[in-house]
């Protein structure tokens, strides 16, 4: 075991480091320009797609360098490395793996730039957890796609310009995997219908989308026909470690150990309440083992072992302790956590709104009881149900 | 950066999984819990031969000069099997000579510790049940010829089989001292008790005018550090013991659940089945990353190194019992016989809850770790 950097590992994060003292404002101090002008200053230093090959304007960084550029960056709370969130995450690299010539060179600057935001059409009302069983109908009308289904759950499509979707053109199948086919939409076509779904905390980041008769051309079409799924899950797949969204927690249980010693509870500080000490303790507890398996994970990965499904590990705790946390934070709160907004409301709600805010992790992505699956069916061994 | 083991580690991981399925099946372990000492003396001279029982012991010494790590490796696959011996009790003896004896003192047992040919383990619990160091109450009253010991340590794990022990006591002037009792010696007497796993042996040290030359009491500087040490170590060695136990649990529960079948499928074919097995596998995994973590801290003398071992053992002592539990809920009612080796894998997590502190010692431990 060794923990230390390489030299060159150090240099960079050096590197990453003077970036950071040299252009990093205080929350409180960064003007209105302040993200824009950091997107523009990390795309120069190529660390939006840092992980993409040089060649399509990705920034060809080691795994090692990946993990420290997002570690320095989530230590420093910083902006994200790239506006374009799905298009980093997972529409870029499936454009890169499956694109022909010109979608690369169409879509792959832009979604580095952060031109616009996309959005992913993959979850159907029947088809959620099994999104496999997708049934969104999809016809080829000469050189033309023919589109009439639903979409549900589409997080951002109201502001989204583009949406990598995913339709069923052949239902004789084999294997339900098969005969789906993916393809690159502008949300601006004719017969594309977005209805925002309101939420339980309020608010409105996901939406239902309708397609009645949407025409799109077949060069729109990423990989071959009947190969969506290869085409998309791959590139789900490419998850990390989840080093960096670990710093997330830890901020968030050090400012939840705050709220407890700043609130008094029963005449005395949170704190001092033995059982309110224990949670904090067993949640920063928890946060670390997810810090260690990550690094665990990491190993495997520098050792060039593909990363099976332990990643699913950590999404489980990241799941469990997402809710847990929000729970401890009201527990903390005492009376006043039945007040959201008003008077004496602590931190302007935010701990009401964090209660409320878990399912977009915990959810999104695949339910903690799917990831049970994943595990227990492709690492222990269990029948399939 | 590397979070893993060496190839030489995982060379011994294999040949020490090979030679414990050969030797030490759990039929075997069976027939040794069975006997008064709990353990087979044939396998600790063949453990001692592989080089365990001196894996921590400097090589001048006579032993093999590794590191908690790698010992870690050896009890994760001990654990797999429950297989019984006195290897953690006997390491943390050779630890506290190593740590604090005199070149005489380690010239006179390290050798002997190494080859398994002498046993030692740590007799540091009292009635009244206070781990922490704080808590020994055992006084040291000057006499002529030494220091002499009056009273008892309890819950001393592998008593019966013990030739010597690493007792800890207030000397005169209330500081914490080490000192070393041999069985036998004149005043000592030791009790067998049942453990509440039966692949553990525990038992009591009664001392009634013990008398501590000279040649038996550890530096006496700083015992209470070096005390510290040896339950921090301690914690890391049953976790790792732990962990192992649990994999071997998790993997019996698998197969039984692949194998049995209700309502014409395997029940592991159920979410209700697969699931908790699920979170065994999670539990699991998130143990051995602060196990390991803690093992390397404590090798490095890491900062974080007191916090990385109450988190392992905290962790542990919650997860490990529940998982036993549920494993032998999972077997249904068979779970419950003694034919069938879960509940000795059950009797395994509930042992570990309480060695070397439970979750409410390390949990208070890392809450005052913190203010500090």
């Amino acid at each position: 075991m060794d923990f230390q950097l390489s030299p060159k590992e150090e240099a960079f994060r050096d590197e990453v480091r003077s970036f950071l003292d040299e252009n990093l404002l205080p929350e409180g101090e960064r003007a209105d320009d302040f993200v824009g002008t950091w997107f523009q200053k990390i795309r120069e230093k190529r660390w939006v797609g840092f992980s993409w090959p040089r060649e399509v304007g990705g920034g060809g960084g080691s795994i090692m360098e990946q993990v420290i550029l997002k570690d320095e960056m989530a230590q420093r709370k910083a902006p994200p490395l790239g506006s374009c969130f799905m298009g980093l995450a997972w529409v870029g690299p499936a454009i890169i793996q499956y694109g022909t010539d010109e979608q690369k060179q169409r879509f792959v600057p832009e979604i580095l730039d952060g031109t616009y935001h996309w959005c992913t059409g993959y979850s159907e009302p029947d088809s959620g957890s099994d999104l496999a069983s997708l049934k969104c109908r999809c016809e080829r009308e000469g050189d033309e796609y023919v589109i009439n289904g639903q979409k549900i759950w589409t997080s951002i499509a109201m502001w989204s310009k583009w949406m990598i979707l995913l339709v069923r053109t052949q239902t004789a199948v084999l294997t339900k995997h098969d005969g789906i086919t993916c393809l690159l939409v502008p949300m601006d076509t004719k017969g594309i219908d977005v209805r925002p779904i309101r939420n339980m905390s309020g608010g409105a980041m996901f939406a239902e989308v309708f397609f009645d008769d949407v025409r799109v051309p077949v060069e729109n079409r990423l990989g071959e026909e009947g190969q969506g799924w290869q085409v998309t899950i791959s590139a789900l797949a490419s998850e990390r470690s989840s080093i960096a969204e670990v710093h997330g927690l830890i901020r968030r249980i050090a400012e939840i150990g705050d709220l407890a010693r700043r609130k008094v509870k029963n005449g005395r500080p949170a704190i001092e309440a033995p059982s309110i000490r224990r949670r904090i303790l067993e949640a920063e507890t928890q946060i670390e083992a997810m810090r260690l398996n990550g690094m665990r994970f990491l190993t495997k990965q520098l050792k060039g072992e593909p990363l099976g499904s332990e990643t699913s590990v950590n999404k489980l705790l990241r799941a469990k302790l997402e809710v847990d946390l929000g729970e401890l934070a009201l527990e903390i709160l005492g009376s006043d956590a039945a007040v959201r907004k008003g008077e004496g409301t602590l931190d302007g709600g935010r701990w009401q709104d964090l209660s409320l805010n878990w399912p977009d992790v915990v959810i999104g992505g695949g339910t903690p009881n799917i990831q049970k699956n994943i595990i227990a069916e492709r690492i222990l061994g269990l029948p399939k149900d | 950066m590397n979070f893993g083991f060496t190839e030489e580690q995982e060379l011994l991981r294999g040949e020490a999984r090979k030679f414990l399925d050969q030797h030490a099946p759990i039929a075997n372990v069976r027939k040794w819990v069975e006997t008064p000492e709990g353990f087979s003396r044939e396998l600790w001279a063949q453990m001692a031969e592989l080089g365990w029982t001196g894996l921590l012991v400097p090589e001048e010494h006579g032993g093999v000069g590794l590191d908690l790590v790698t010992l870690l490796v050896v009890l994760e696959e001990t654990g797999r099997t429950l297989c019984p011996s006195p290897l953690i009790s006997n390491s943390l003896a050779a630890r506290a000579i190593a740590l604090c004896g005199s070149p005489l003192q380690q010239a006179r047992w390290l050798p002997e510790l190494a080859q398994g040919t002498k046993i030692g383990t740590l007799a540091h619990l009292e009635v009244g049940d206070g781990l922490g160091v704080d808590h020994v109450r055992l006084e040291a009253r000057e006499t002529d010829g030494g220091l002499r010991l009056d009273g008892a340590k309890c819950a001393v794990a592998d008593a019966p089989a013990a030739d010597l022990f690493v007792v800890s006591y207030r000397a005169p002037g209330g500081a914490i001292g080490l000192g070393l009792v041999e069985r036998g010696a004149a005043g000592v007497e030791v009790e067998s008790f049942e453990a509440l796993d039966p692949s553990k042996s525990i038992g009591a040290l009664r001392l009634d005018g013990v008398v501590l030359g000279s040649d038996a009491v550890l530096a006496s500087a700083d015992a209470g550090e070096t005390l510290e040490a040896l339950l921090e170590i301690g914690a890391a060695l049953v976790t790792a013991e732990g962990v192992g136990a649990a994999e071997g649990a998790l993997a019996i529960t698998v197969q039984f659940a692949n194998e049995r079948e209700q309502f014409g499928k395997p029940i592991g074919t159920y979410q209700g089945v697969k699931h908790p097995l699920a979170e065994m596998f999670v539990d699991i995994e998130s143990i051995k990353s602060l196990a390991y973590y803690a093992a390397w801290a404590l090798d490095e003398g890491a900062d974080d190194a007191s916090v990385a071992v109450s988190r392992a053992k905290a962790y542990a002592s919650c997860a490990l019992p529940k998982l036993g539990i549920d494993c032998v809920q999972l077997h249904g009612g068979v779970g419950y016989t003694w034919e069938y080796d879960i509940q000795l894998y059950l009797k395994r997590t509930k042992w570990l809850r309480p060695s070397f502190g439970d979750a409410d010692y390390h949990y208070e431990r890392l809450a005052a770790l913190g203010d500090a």
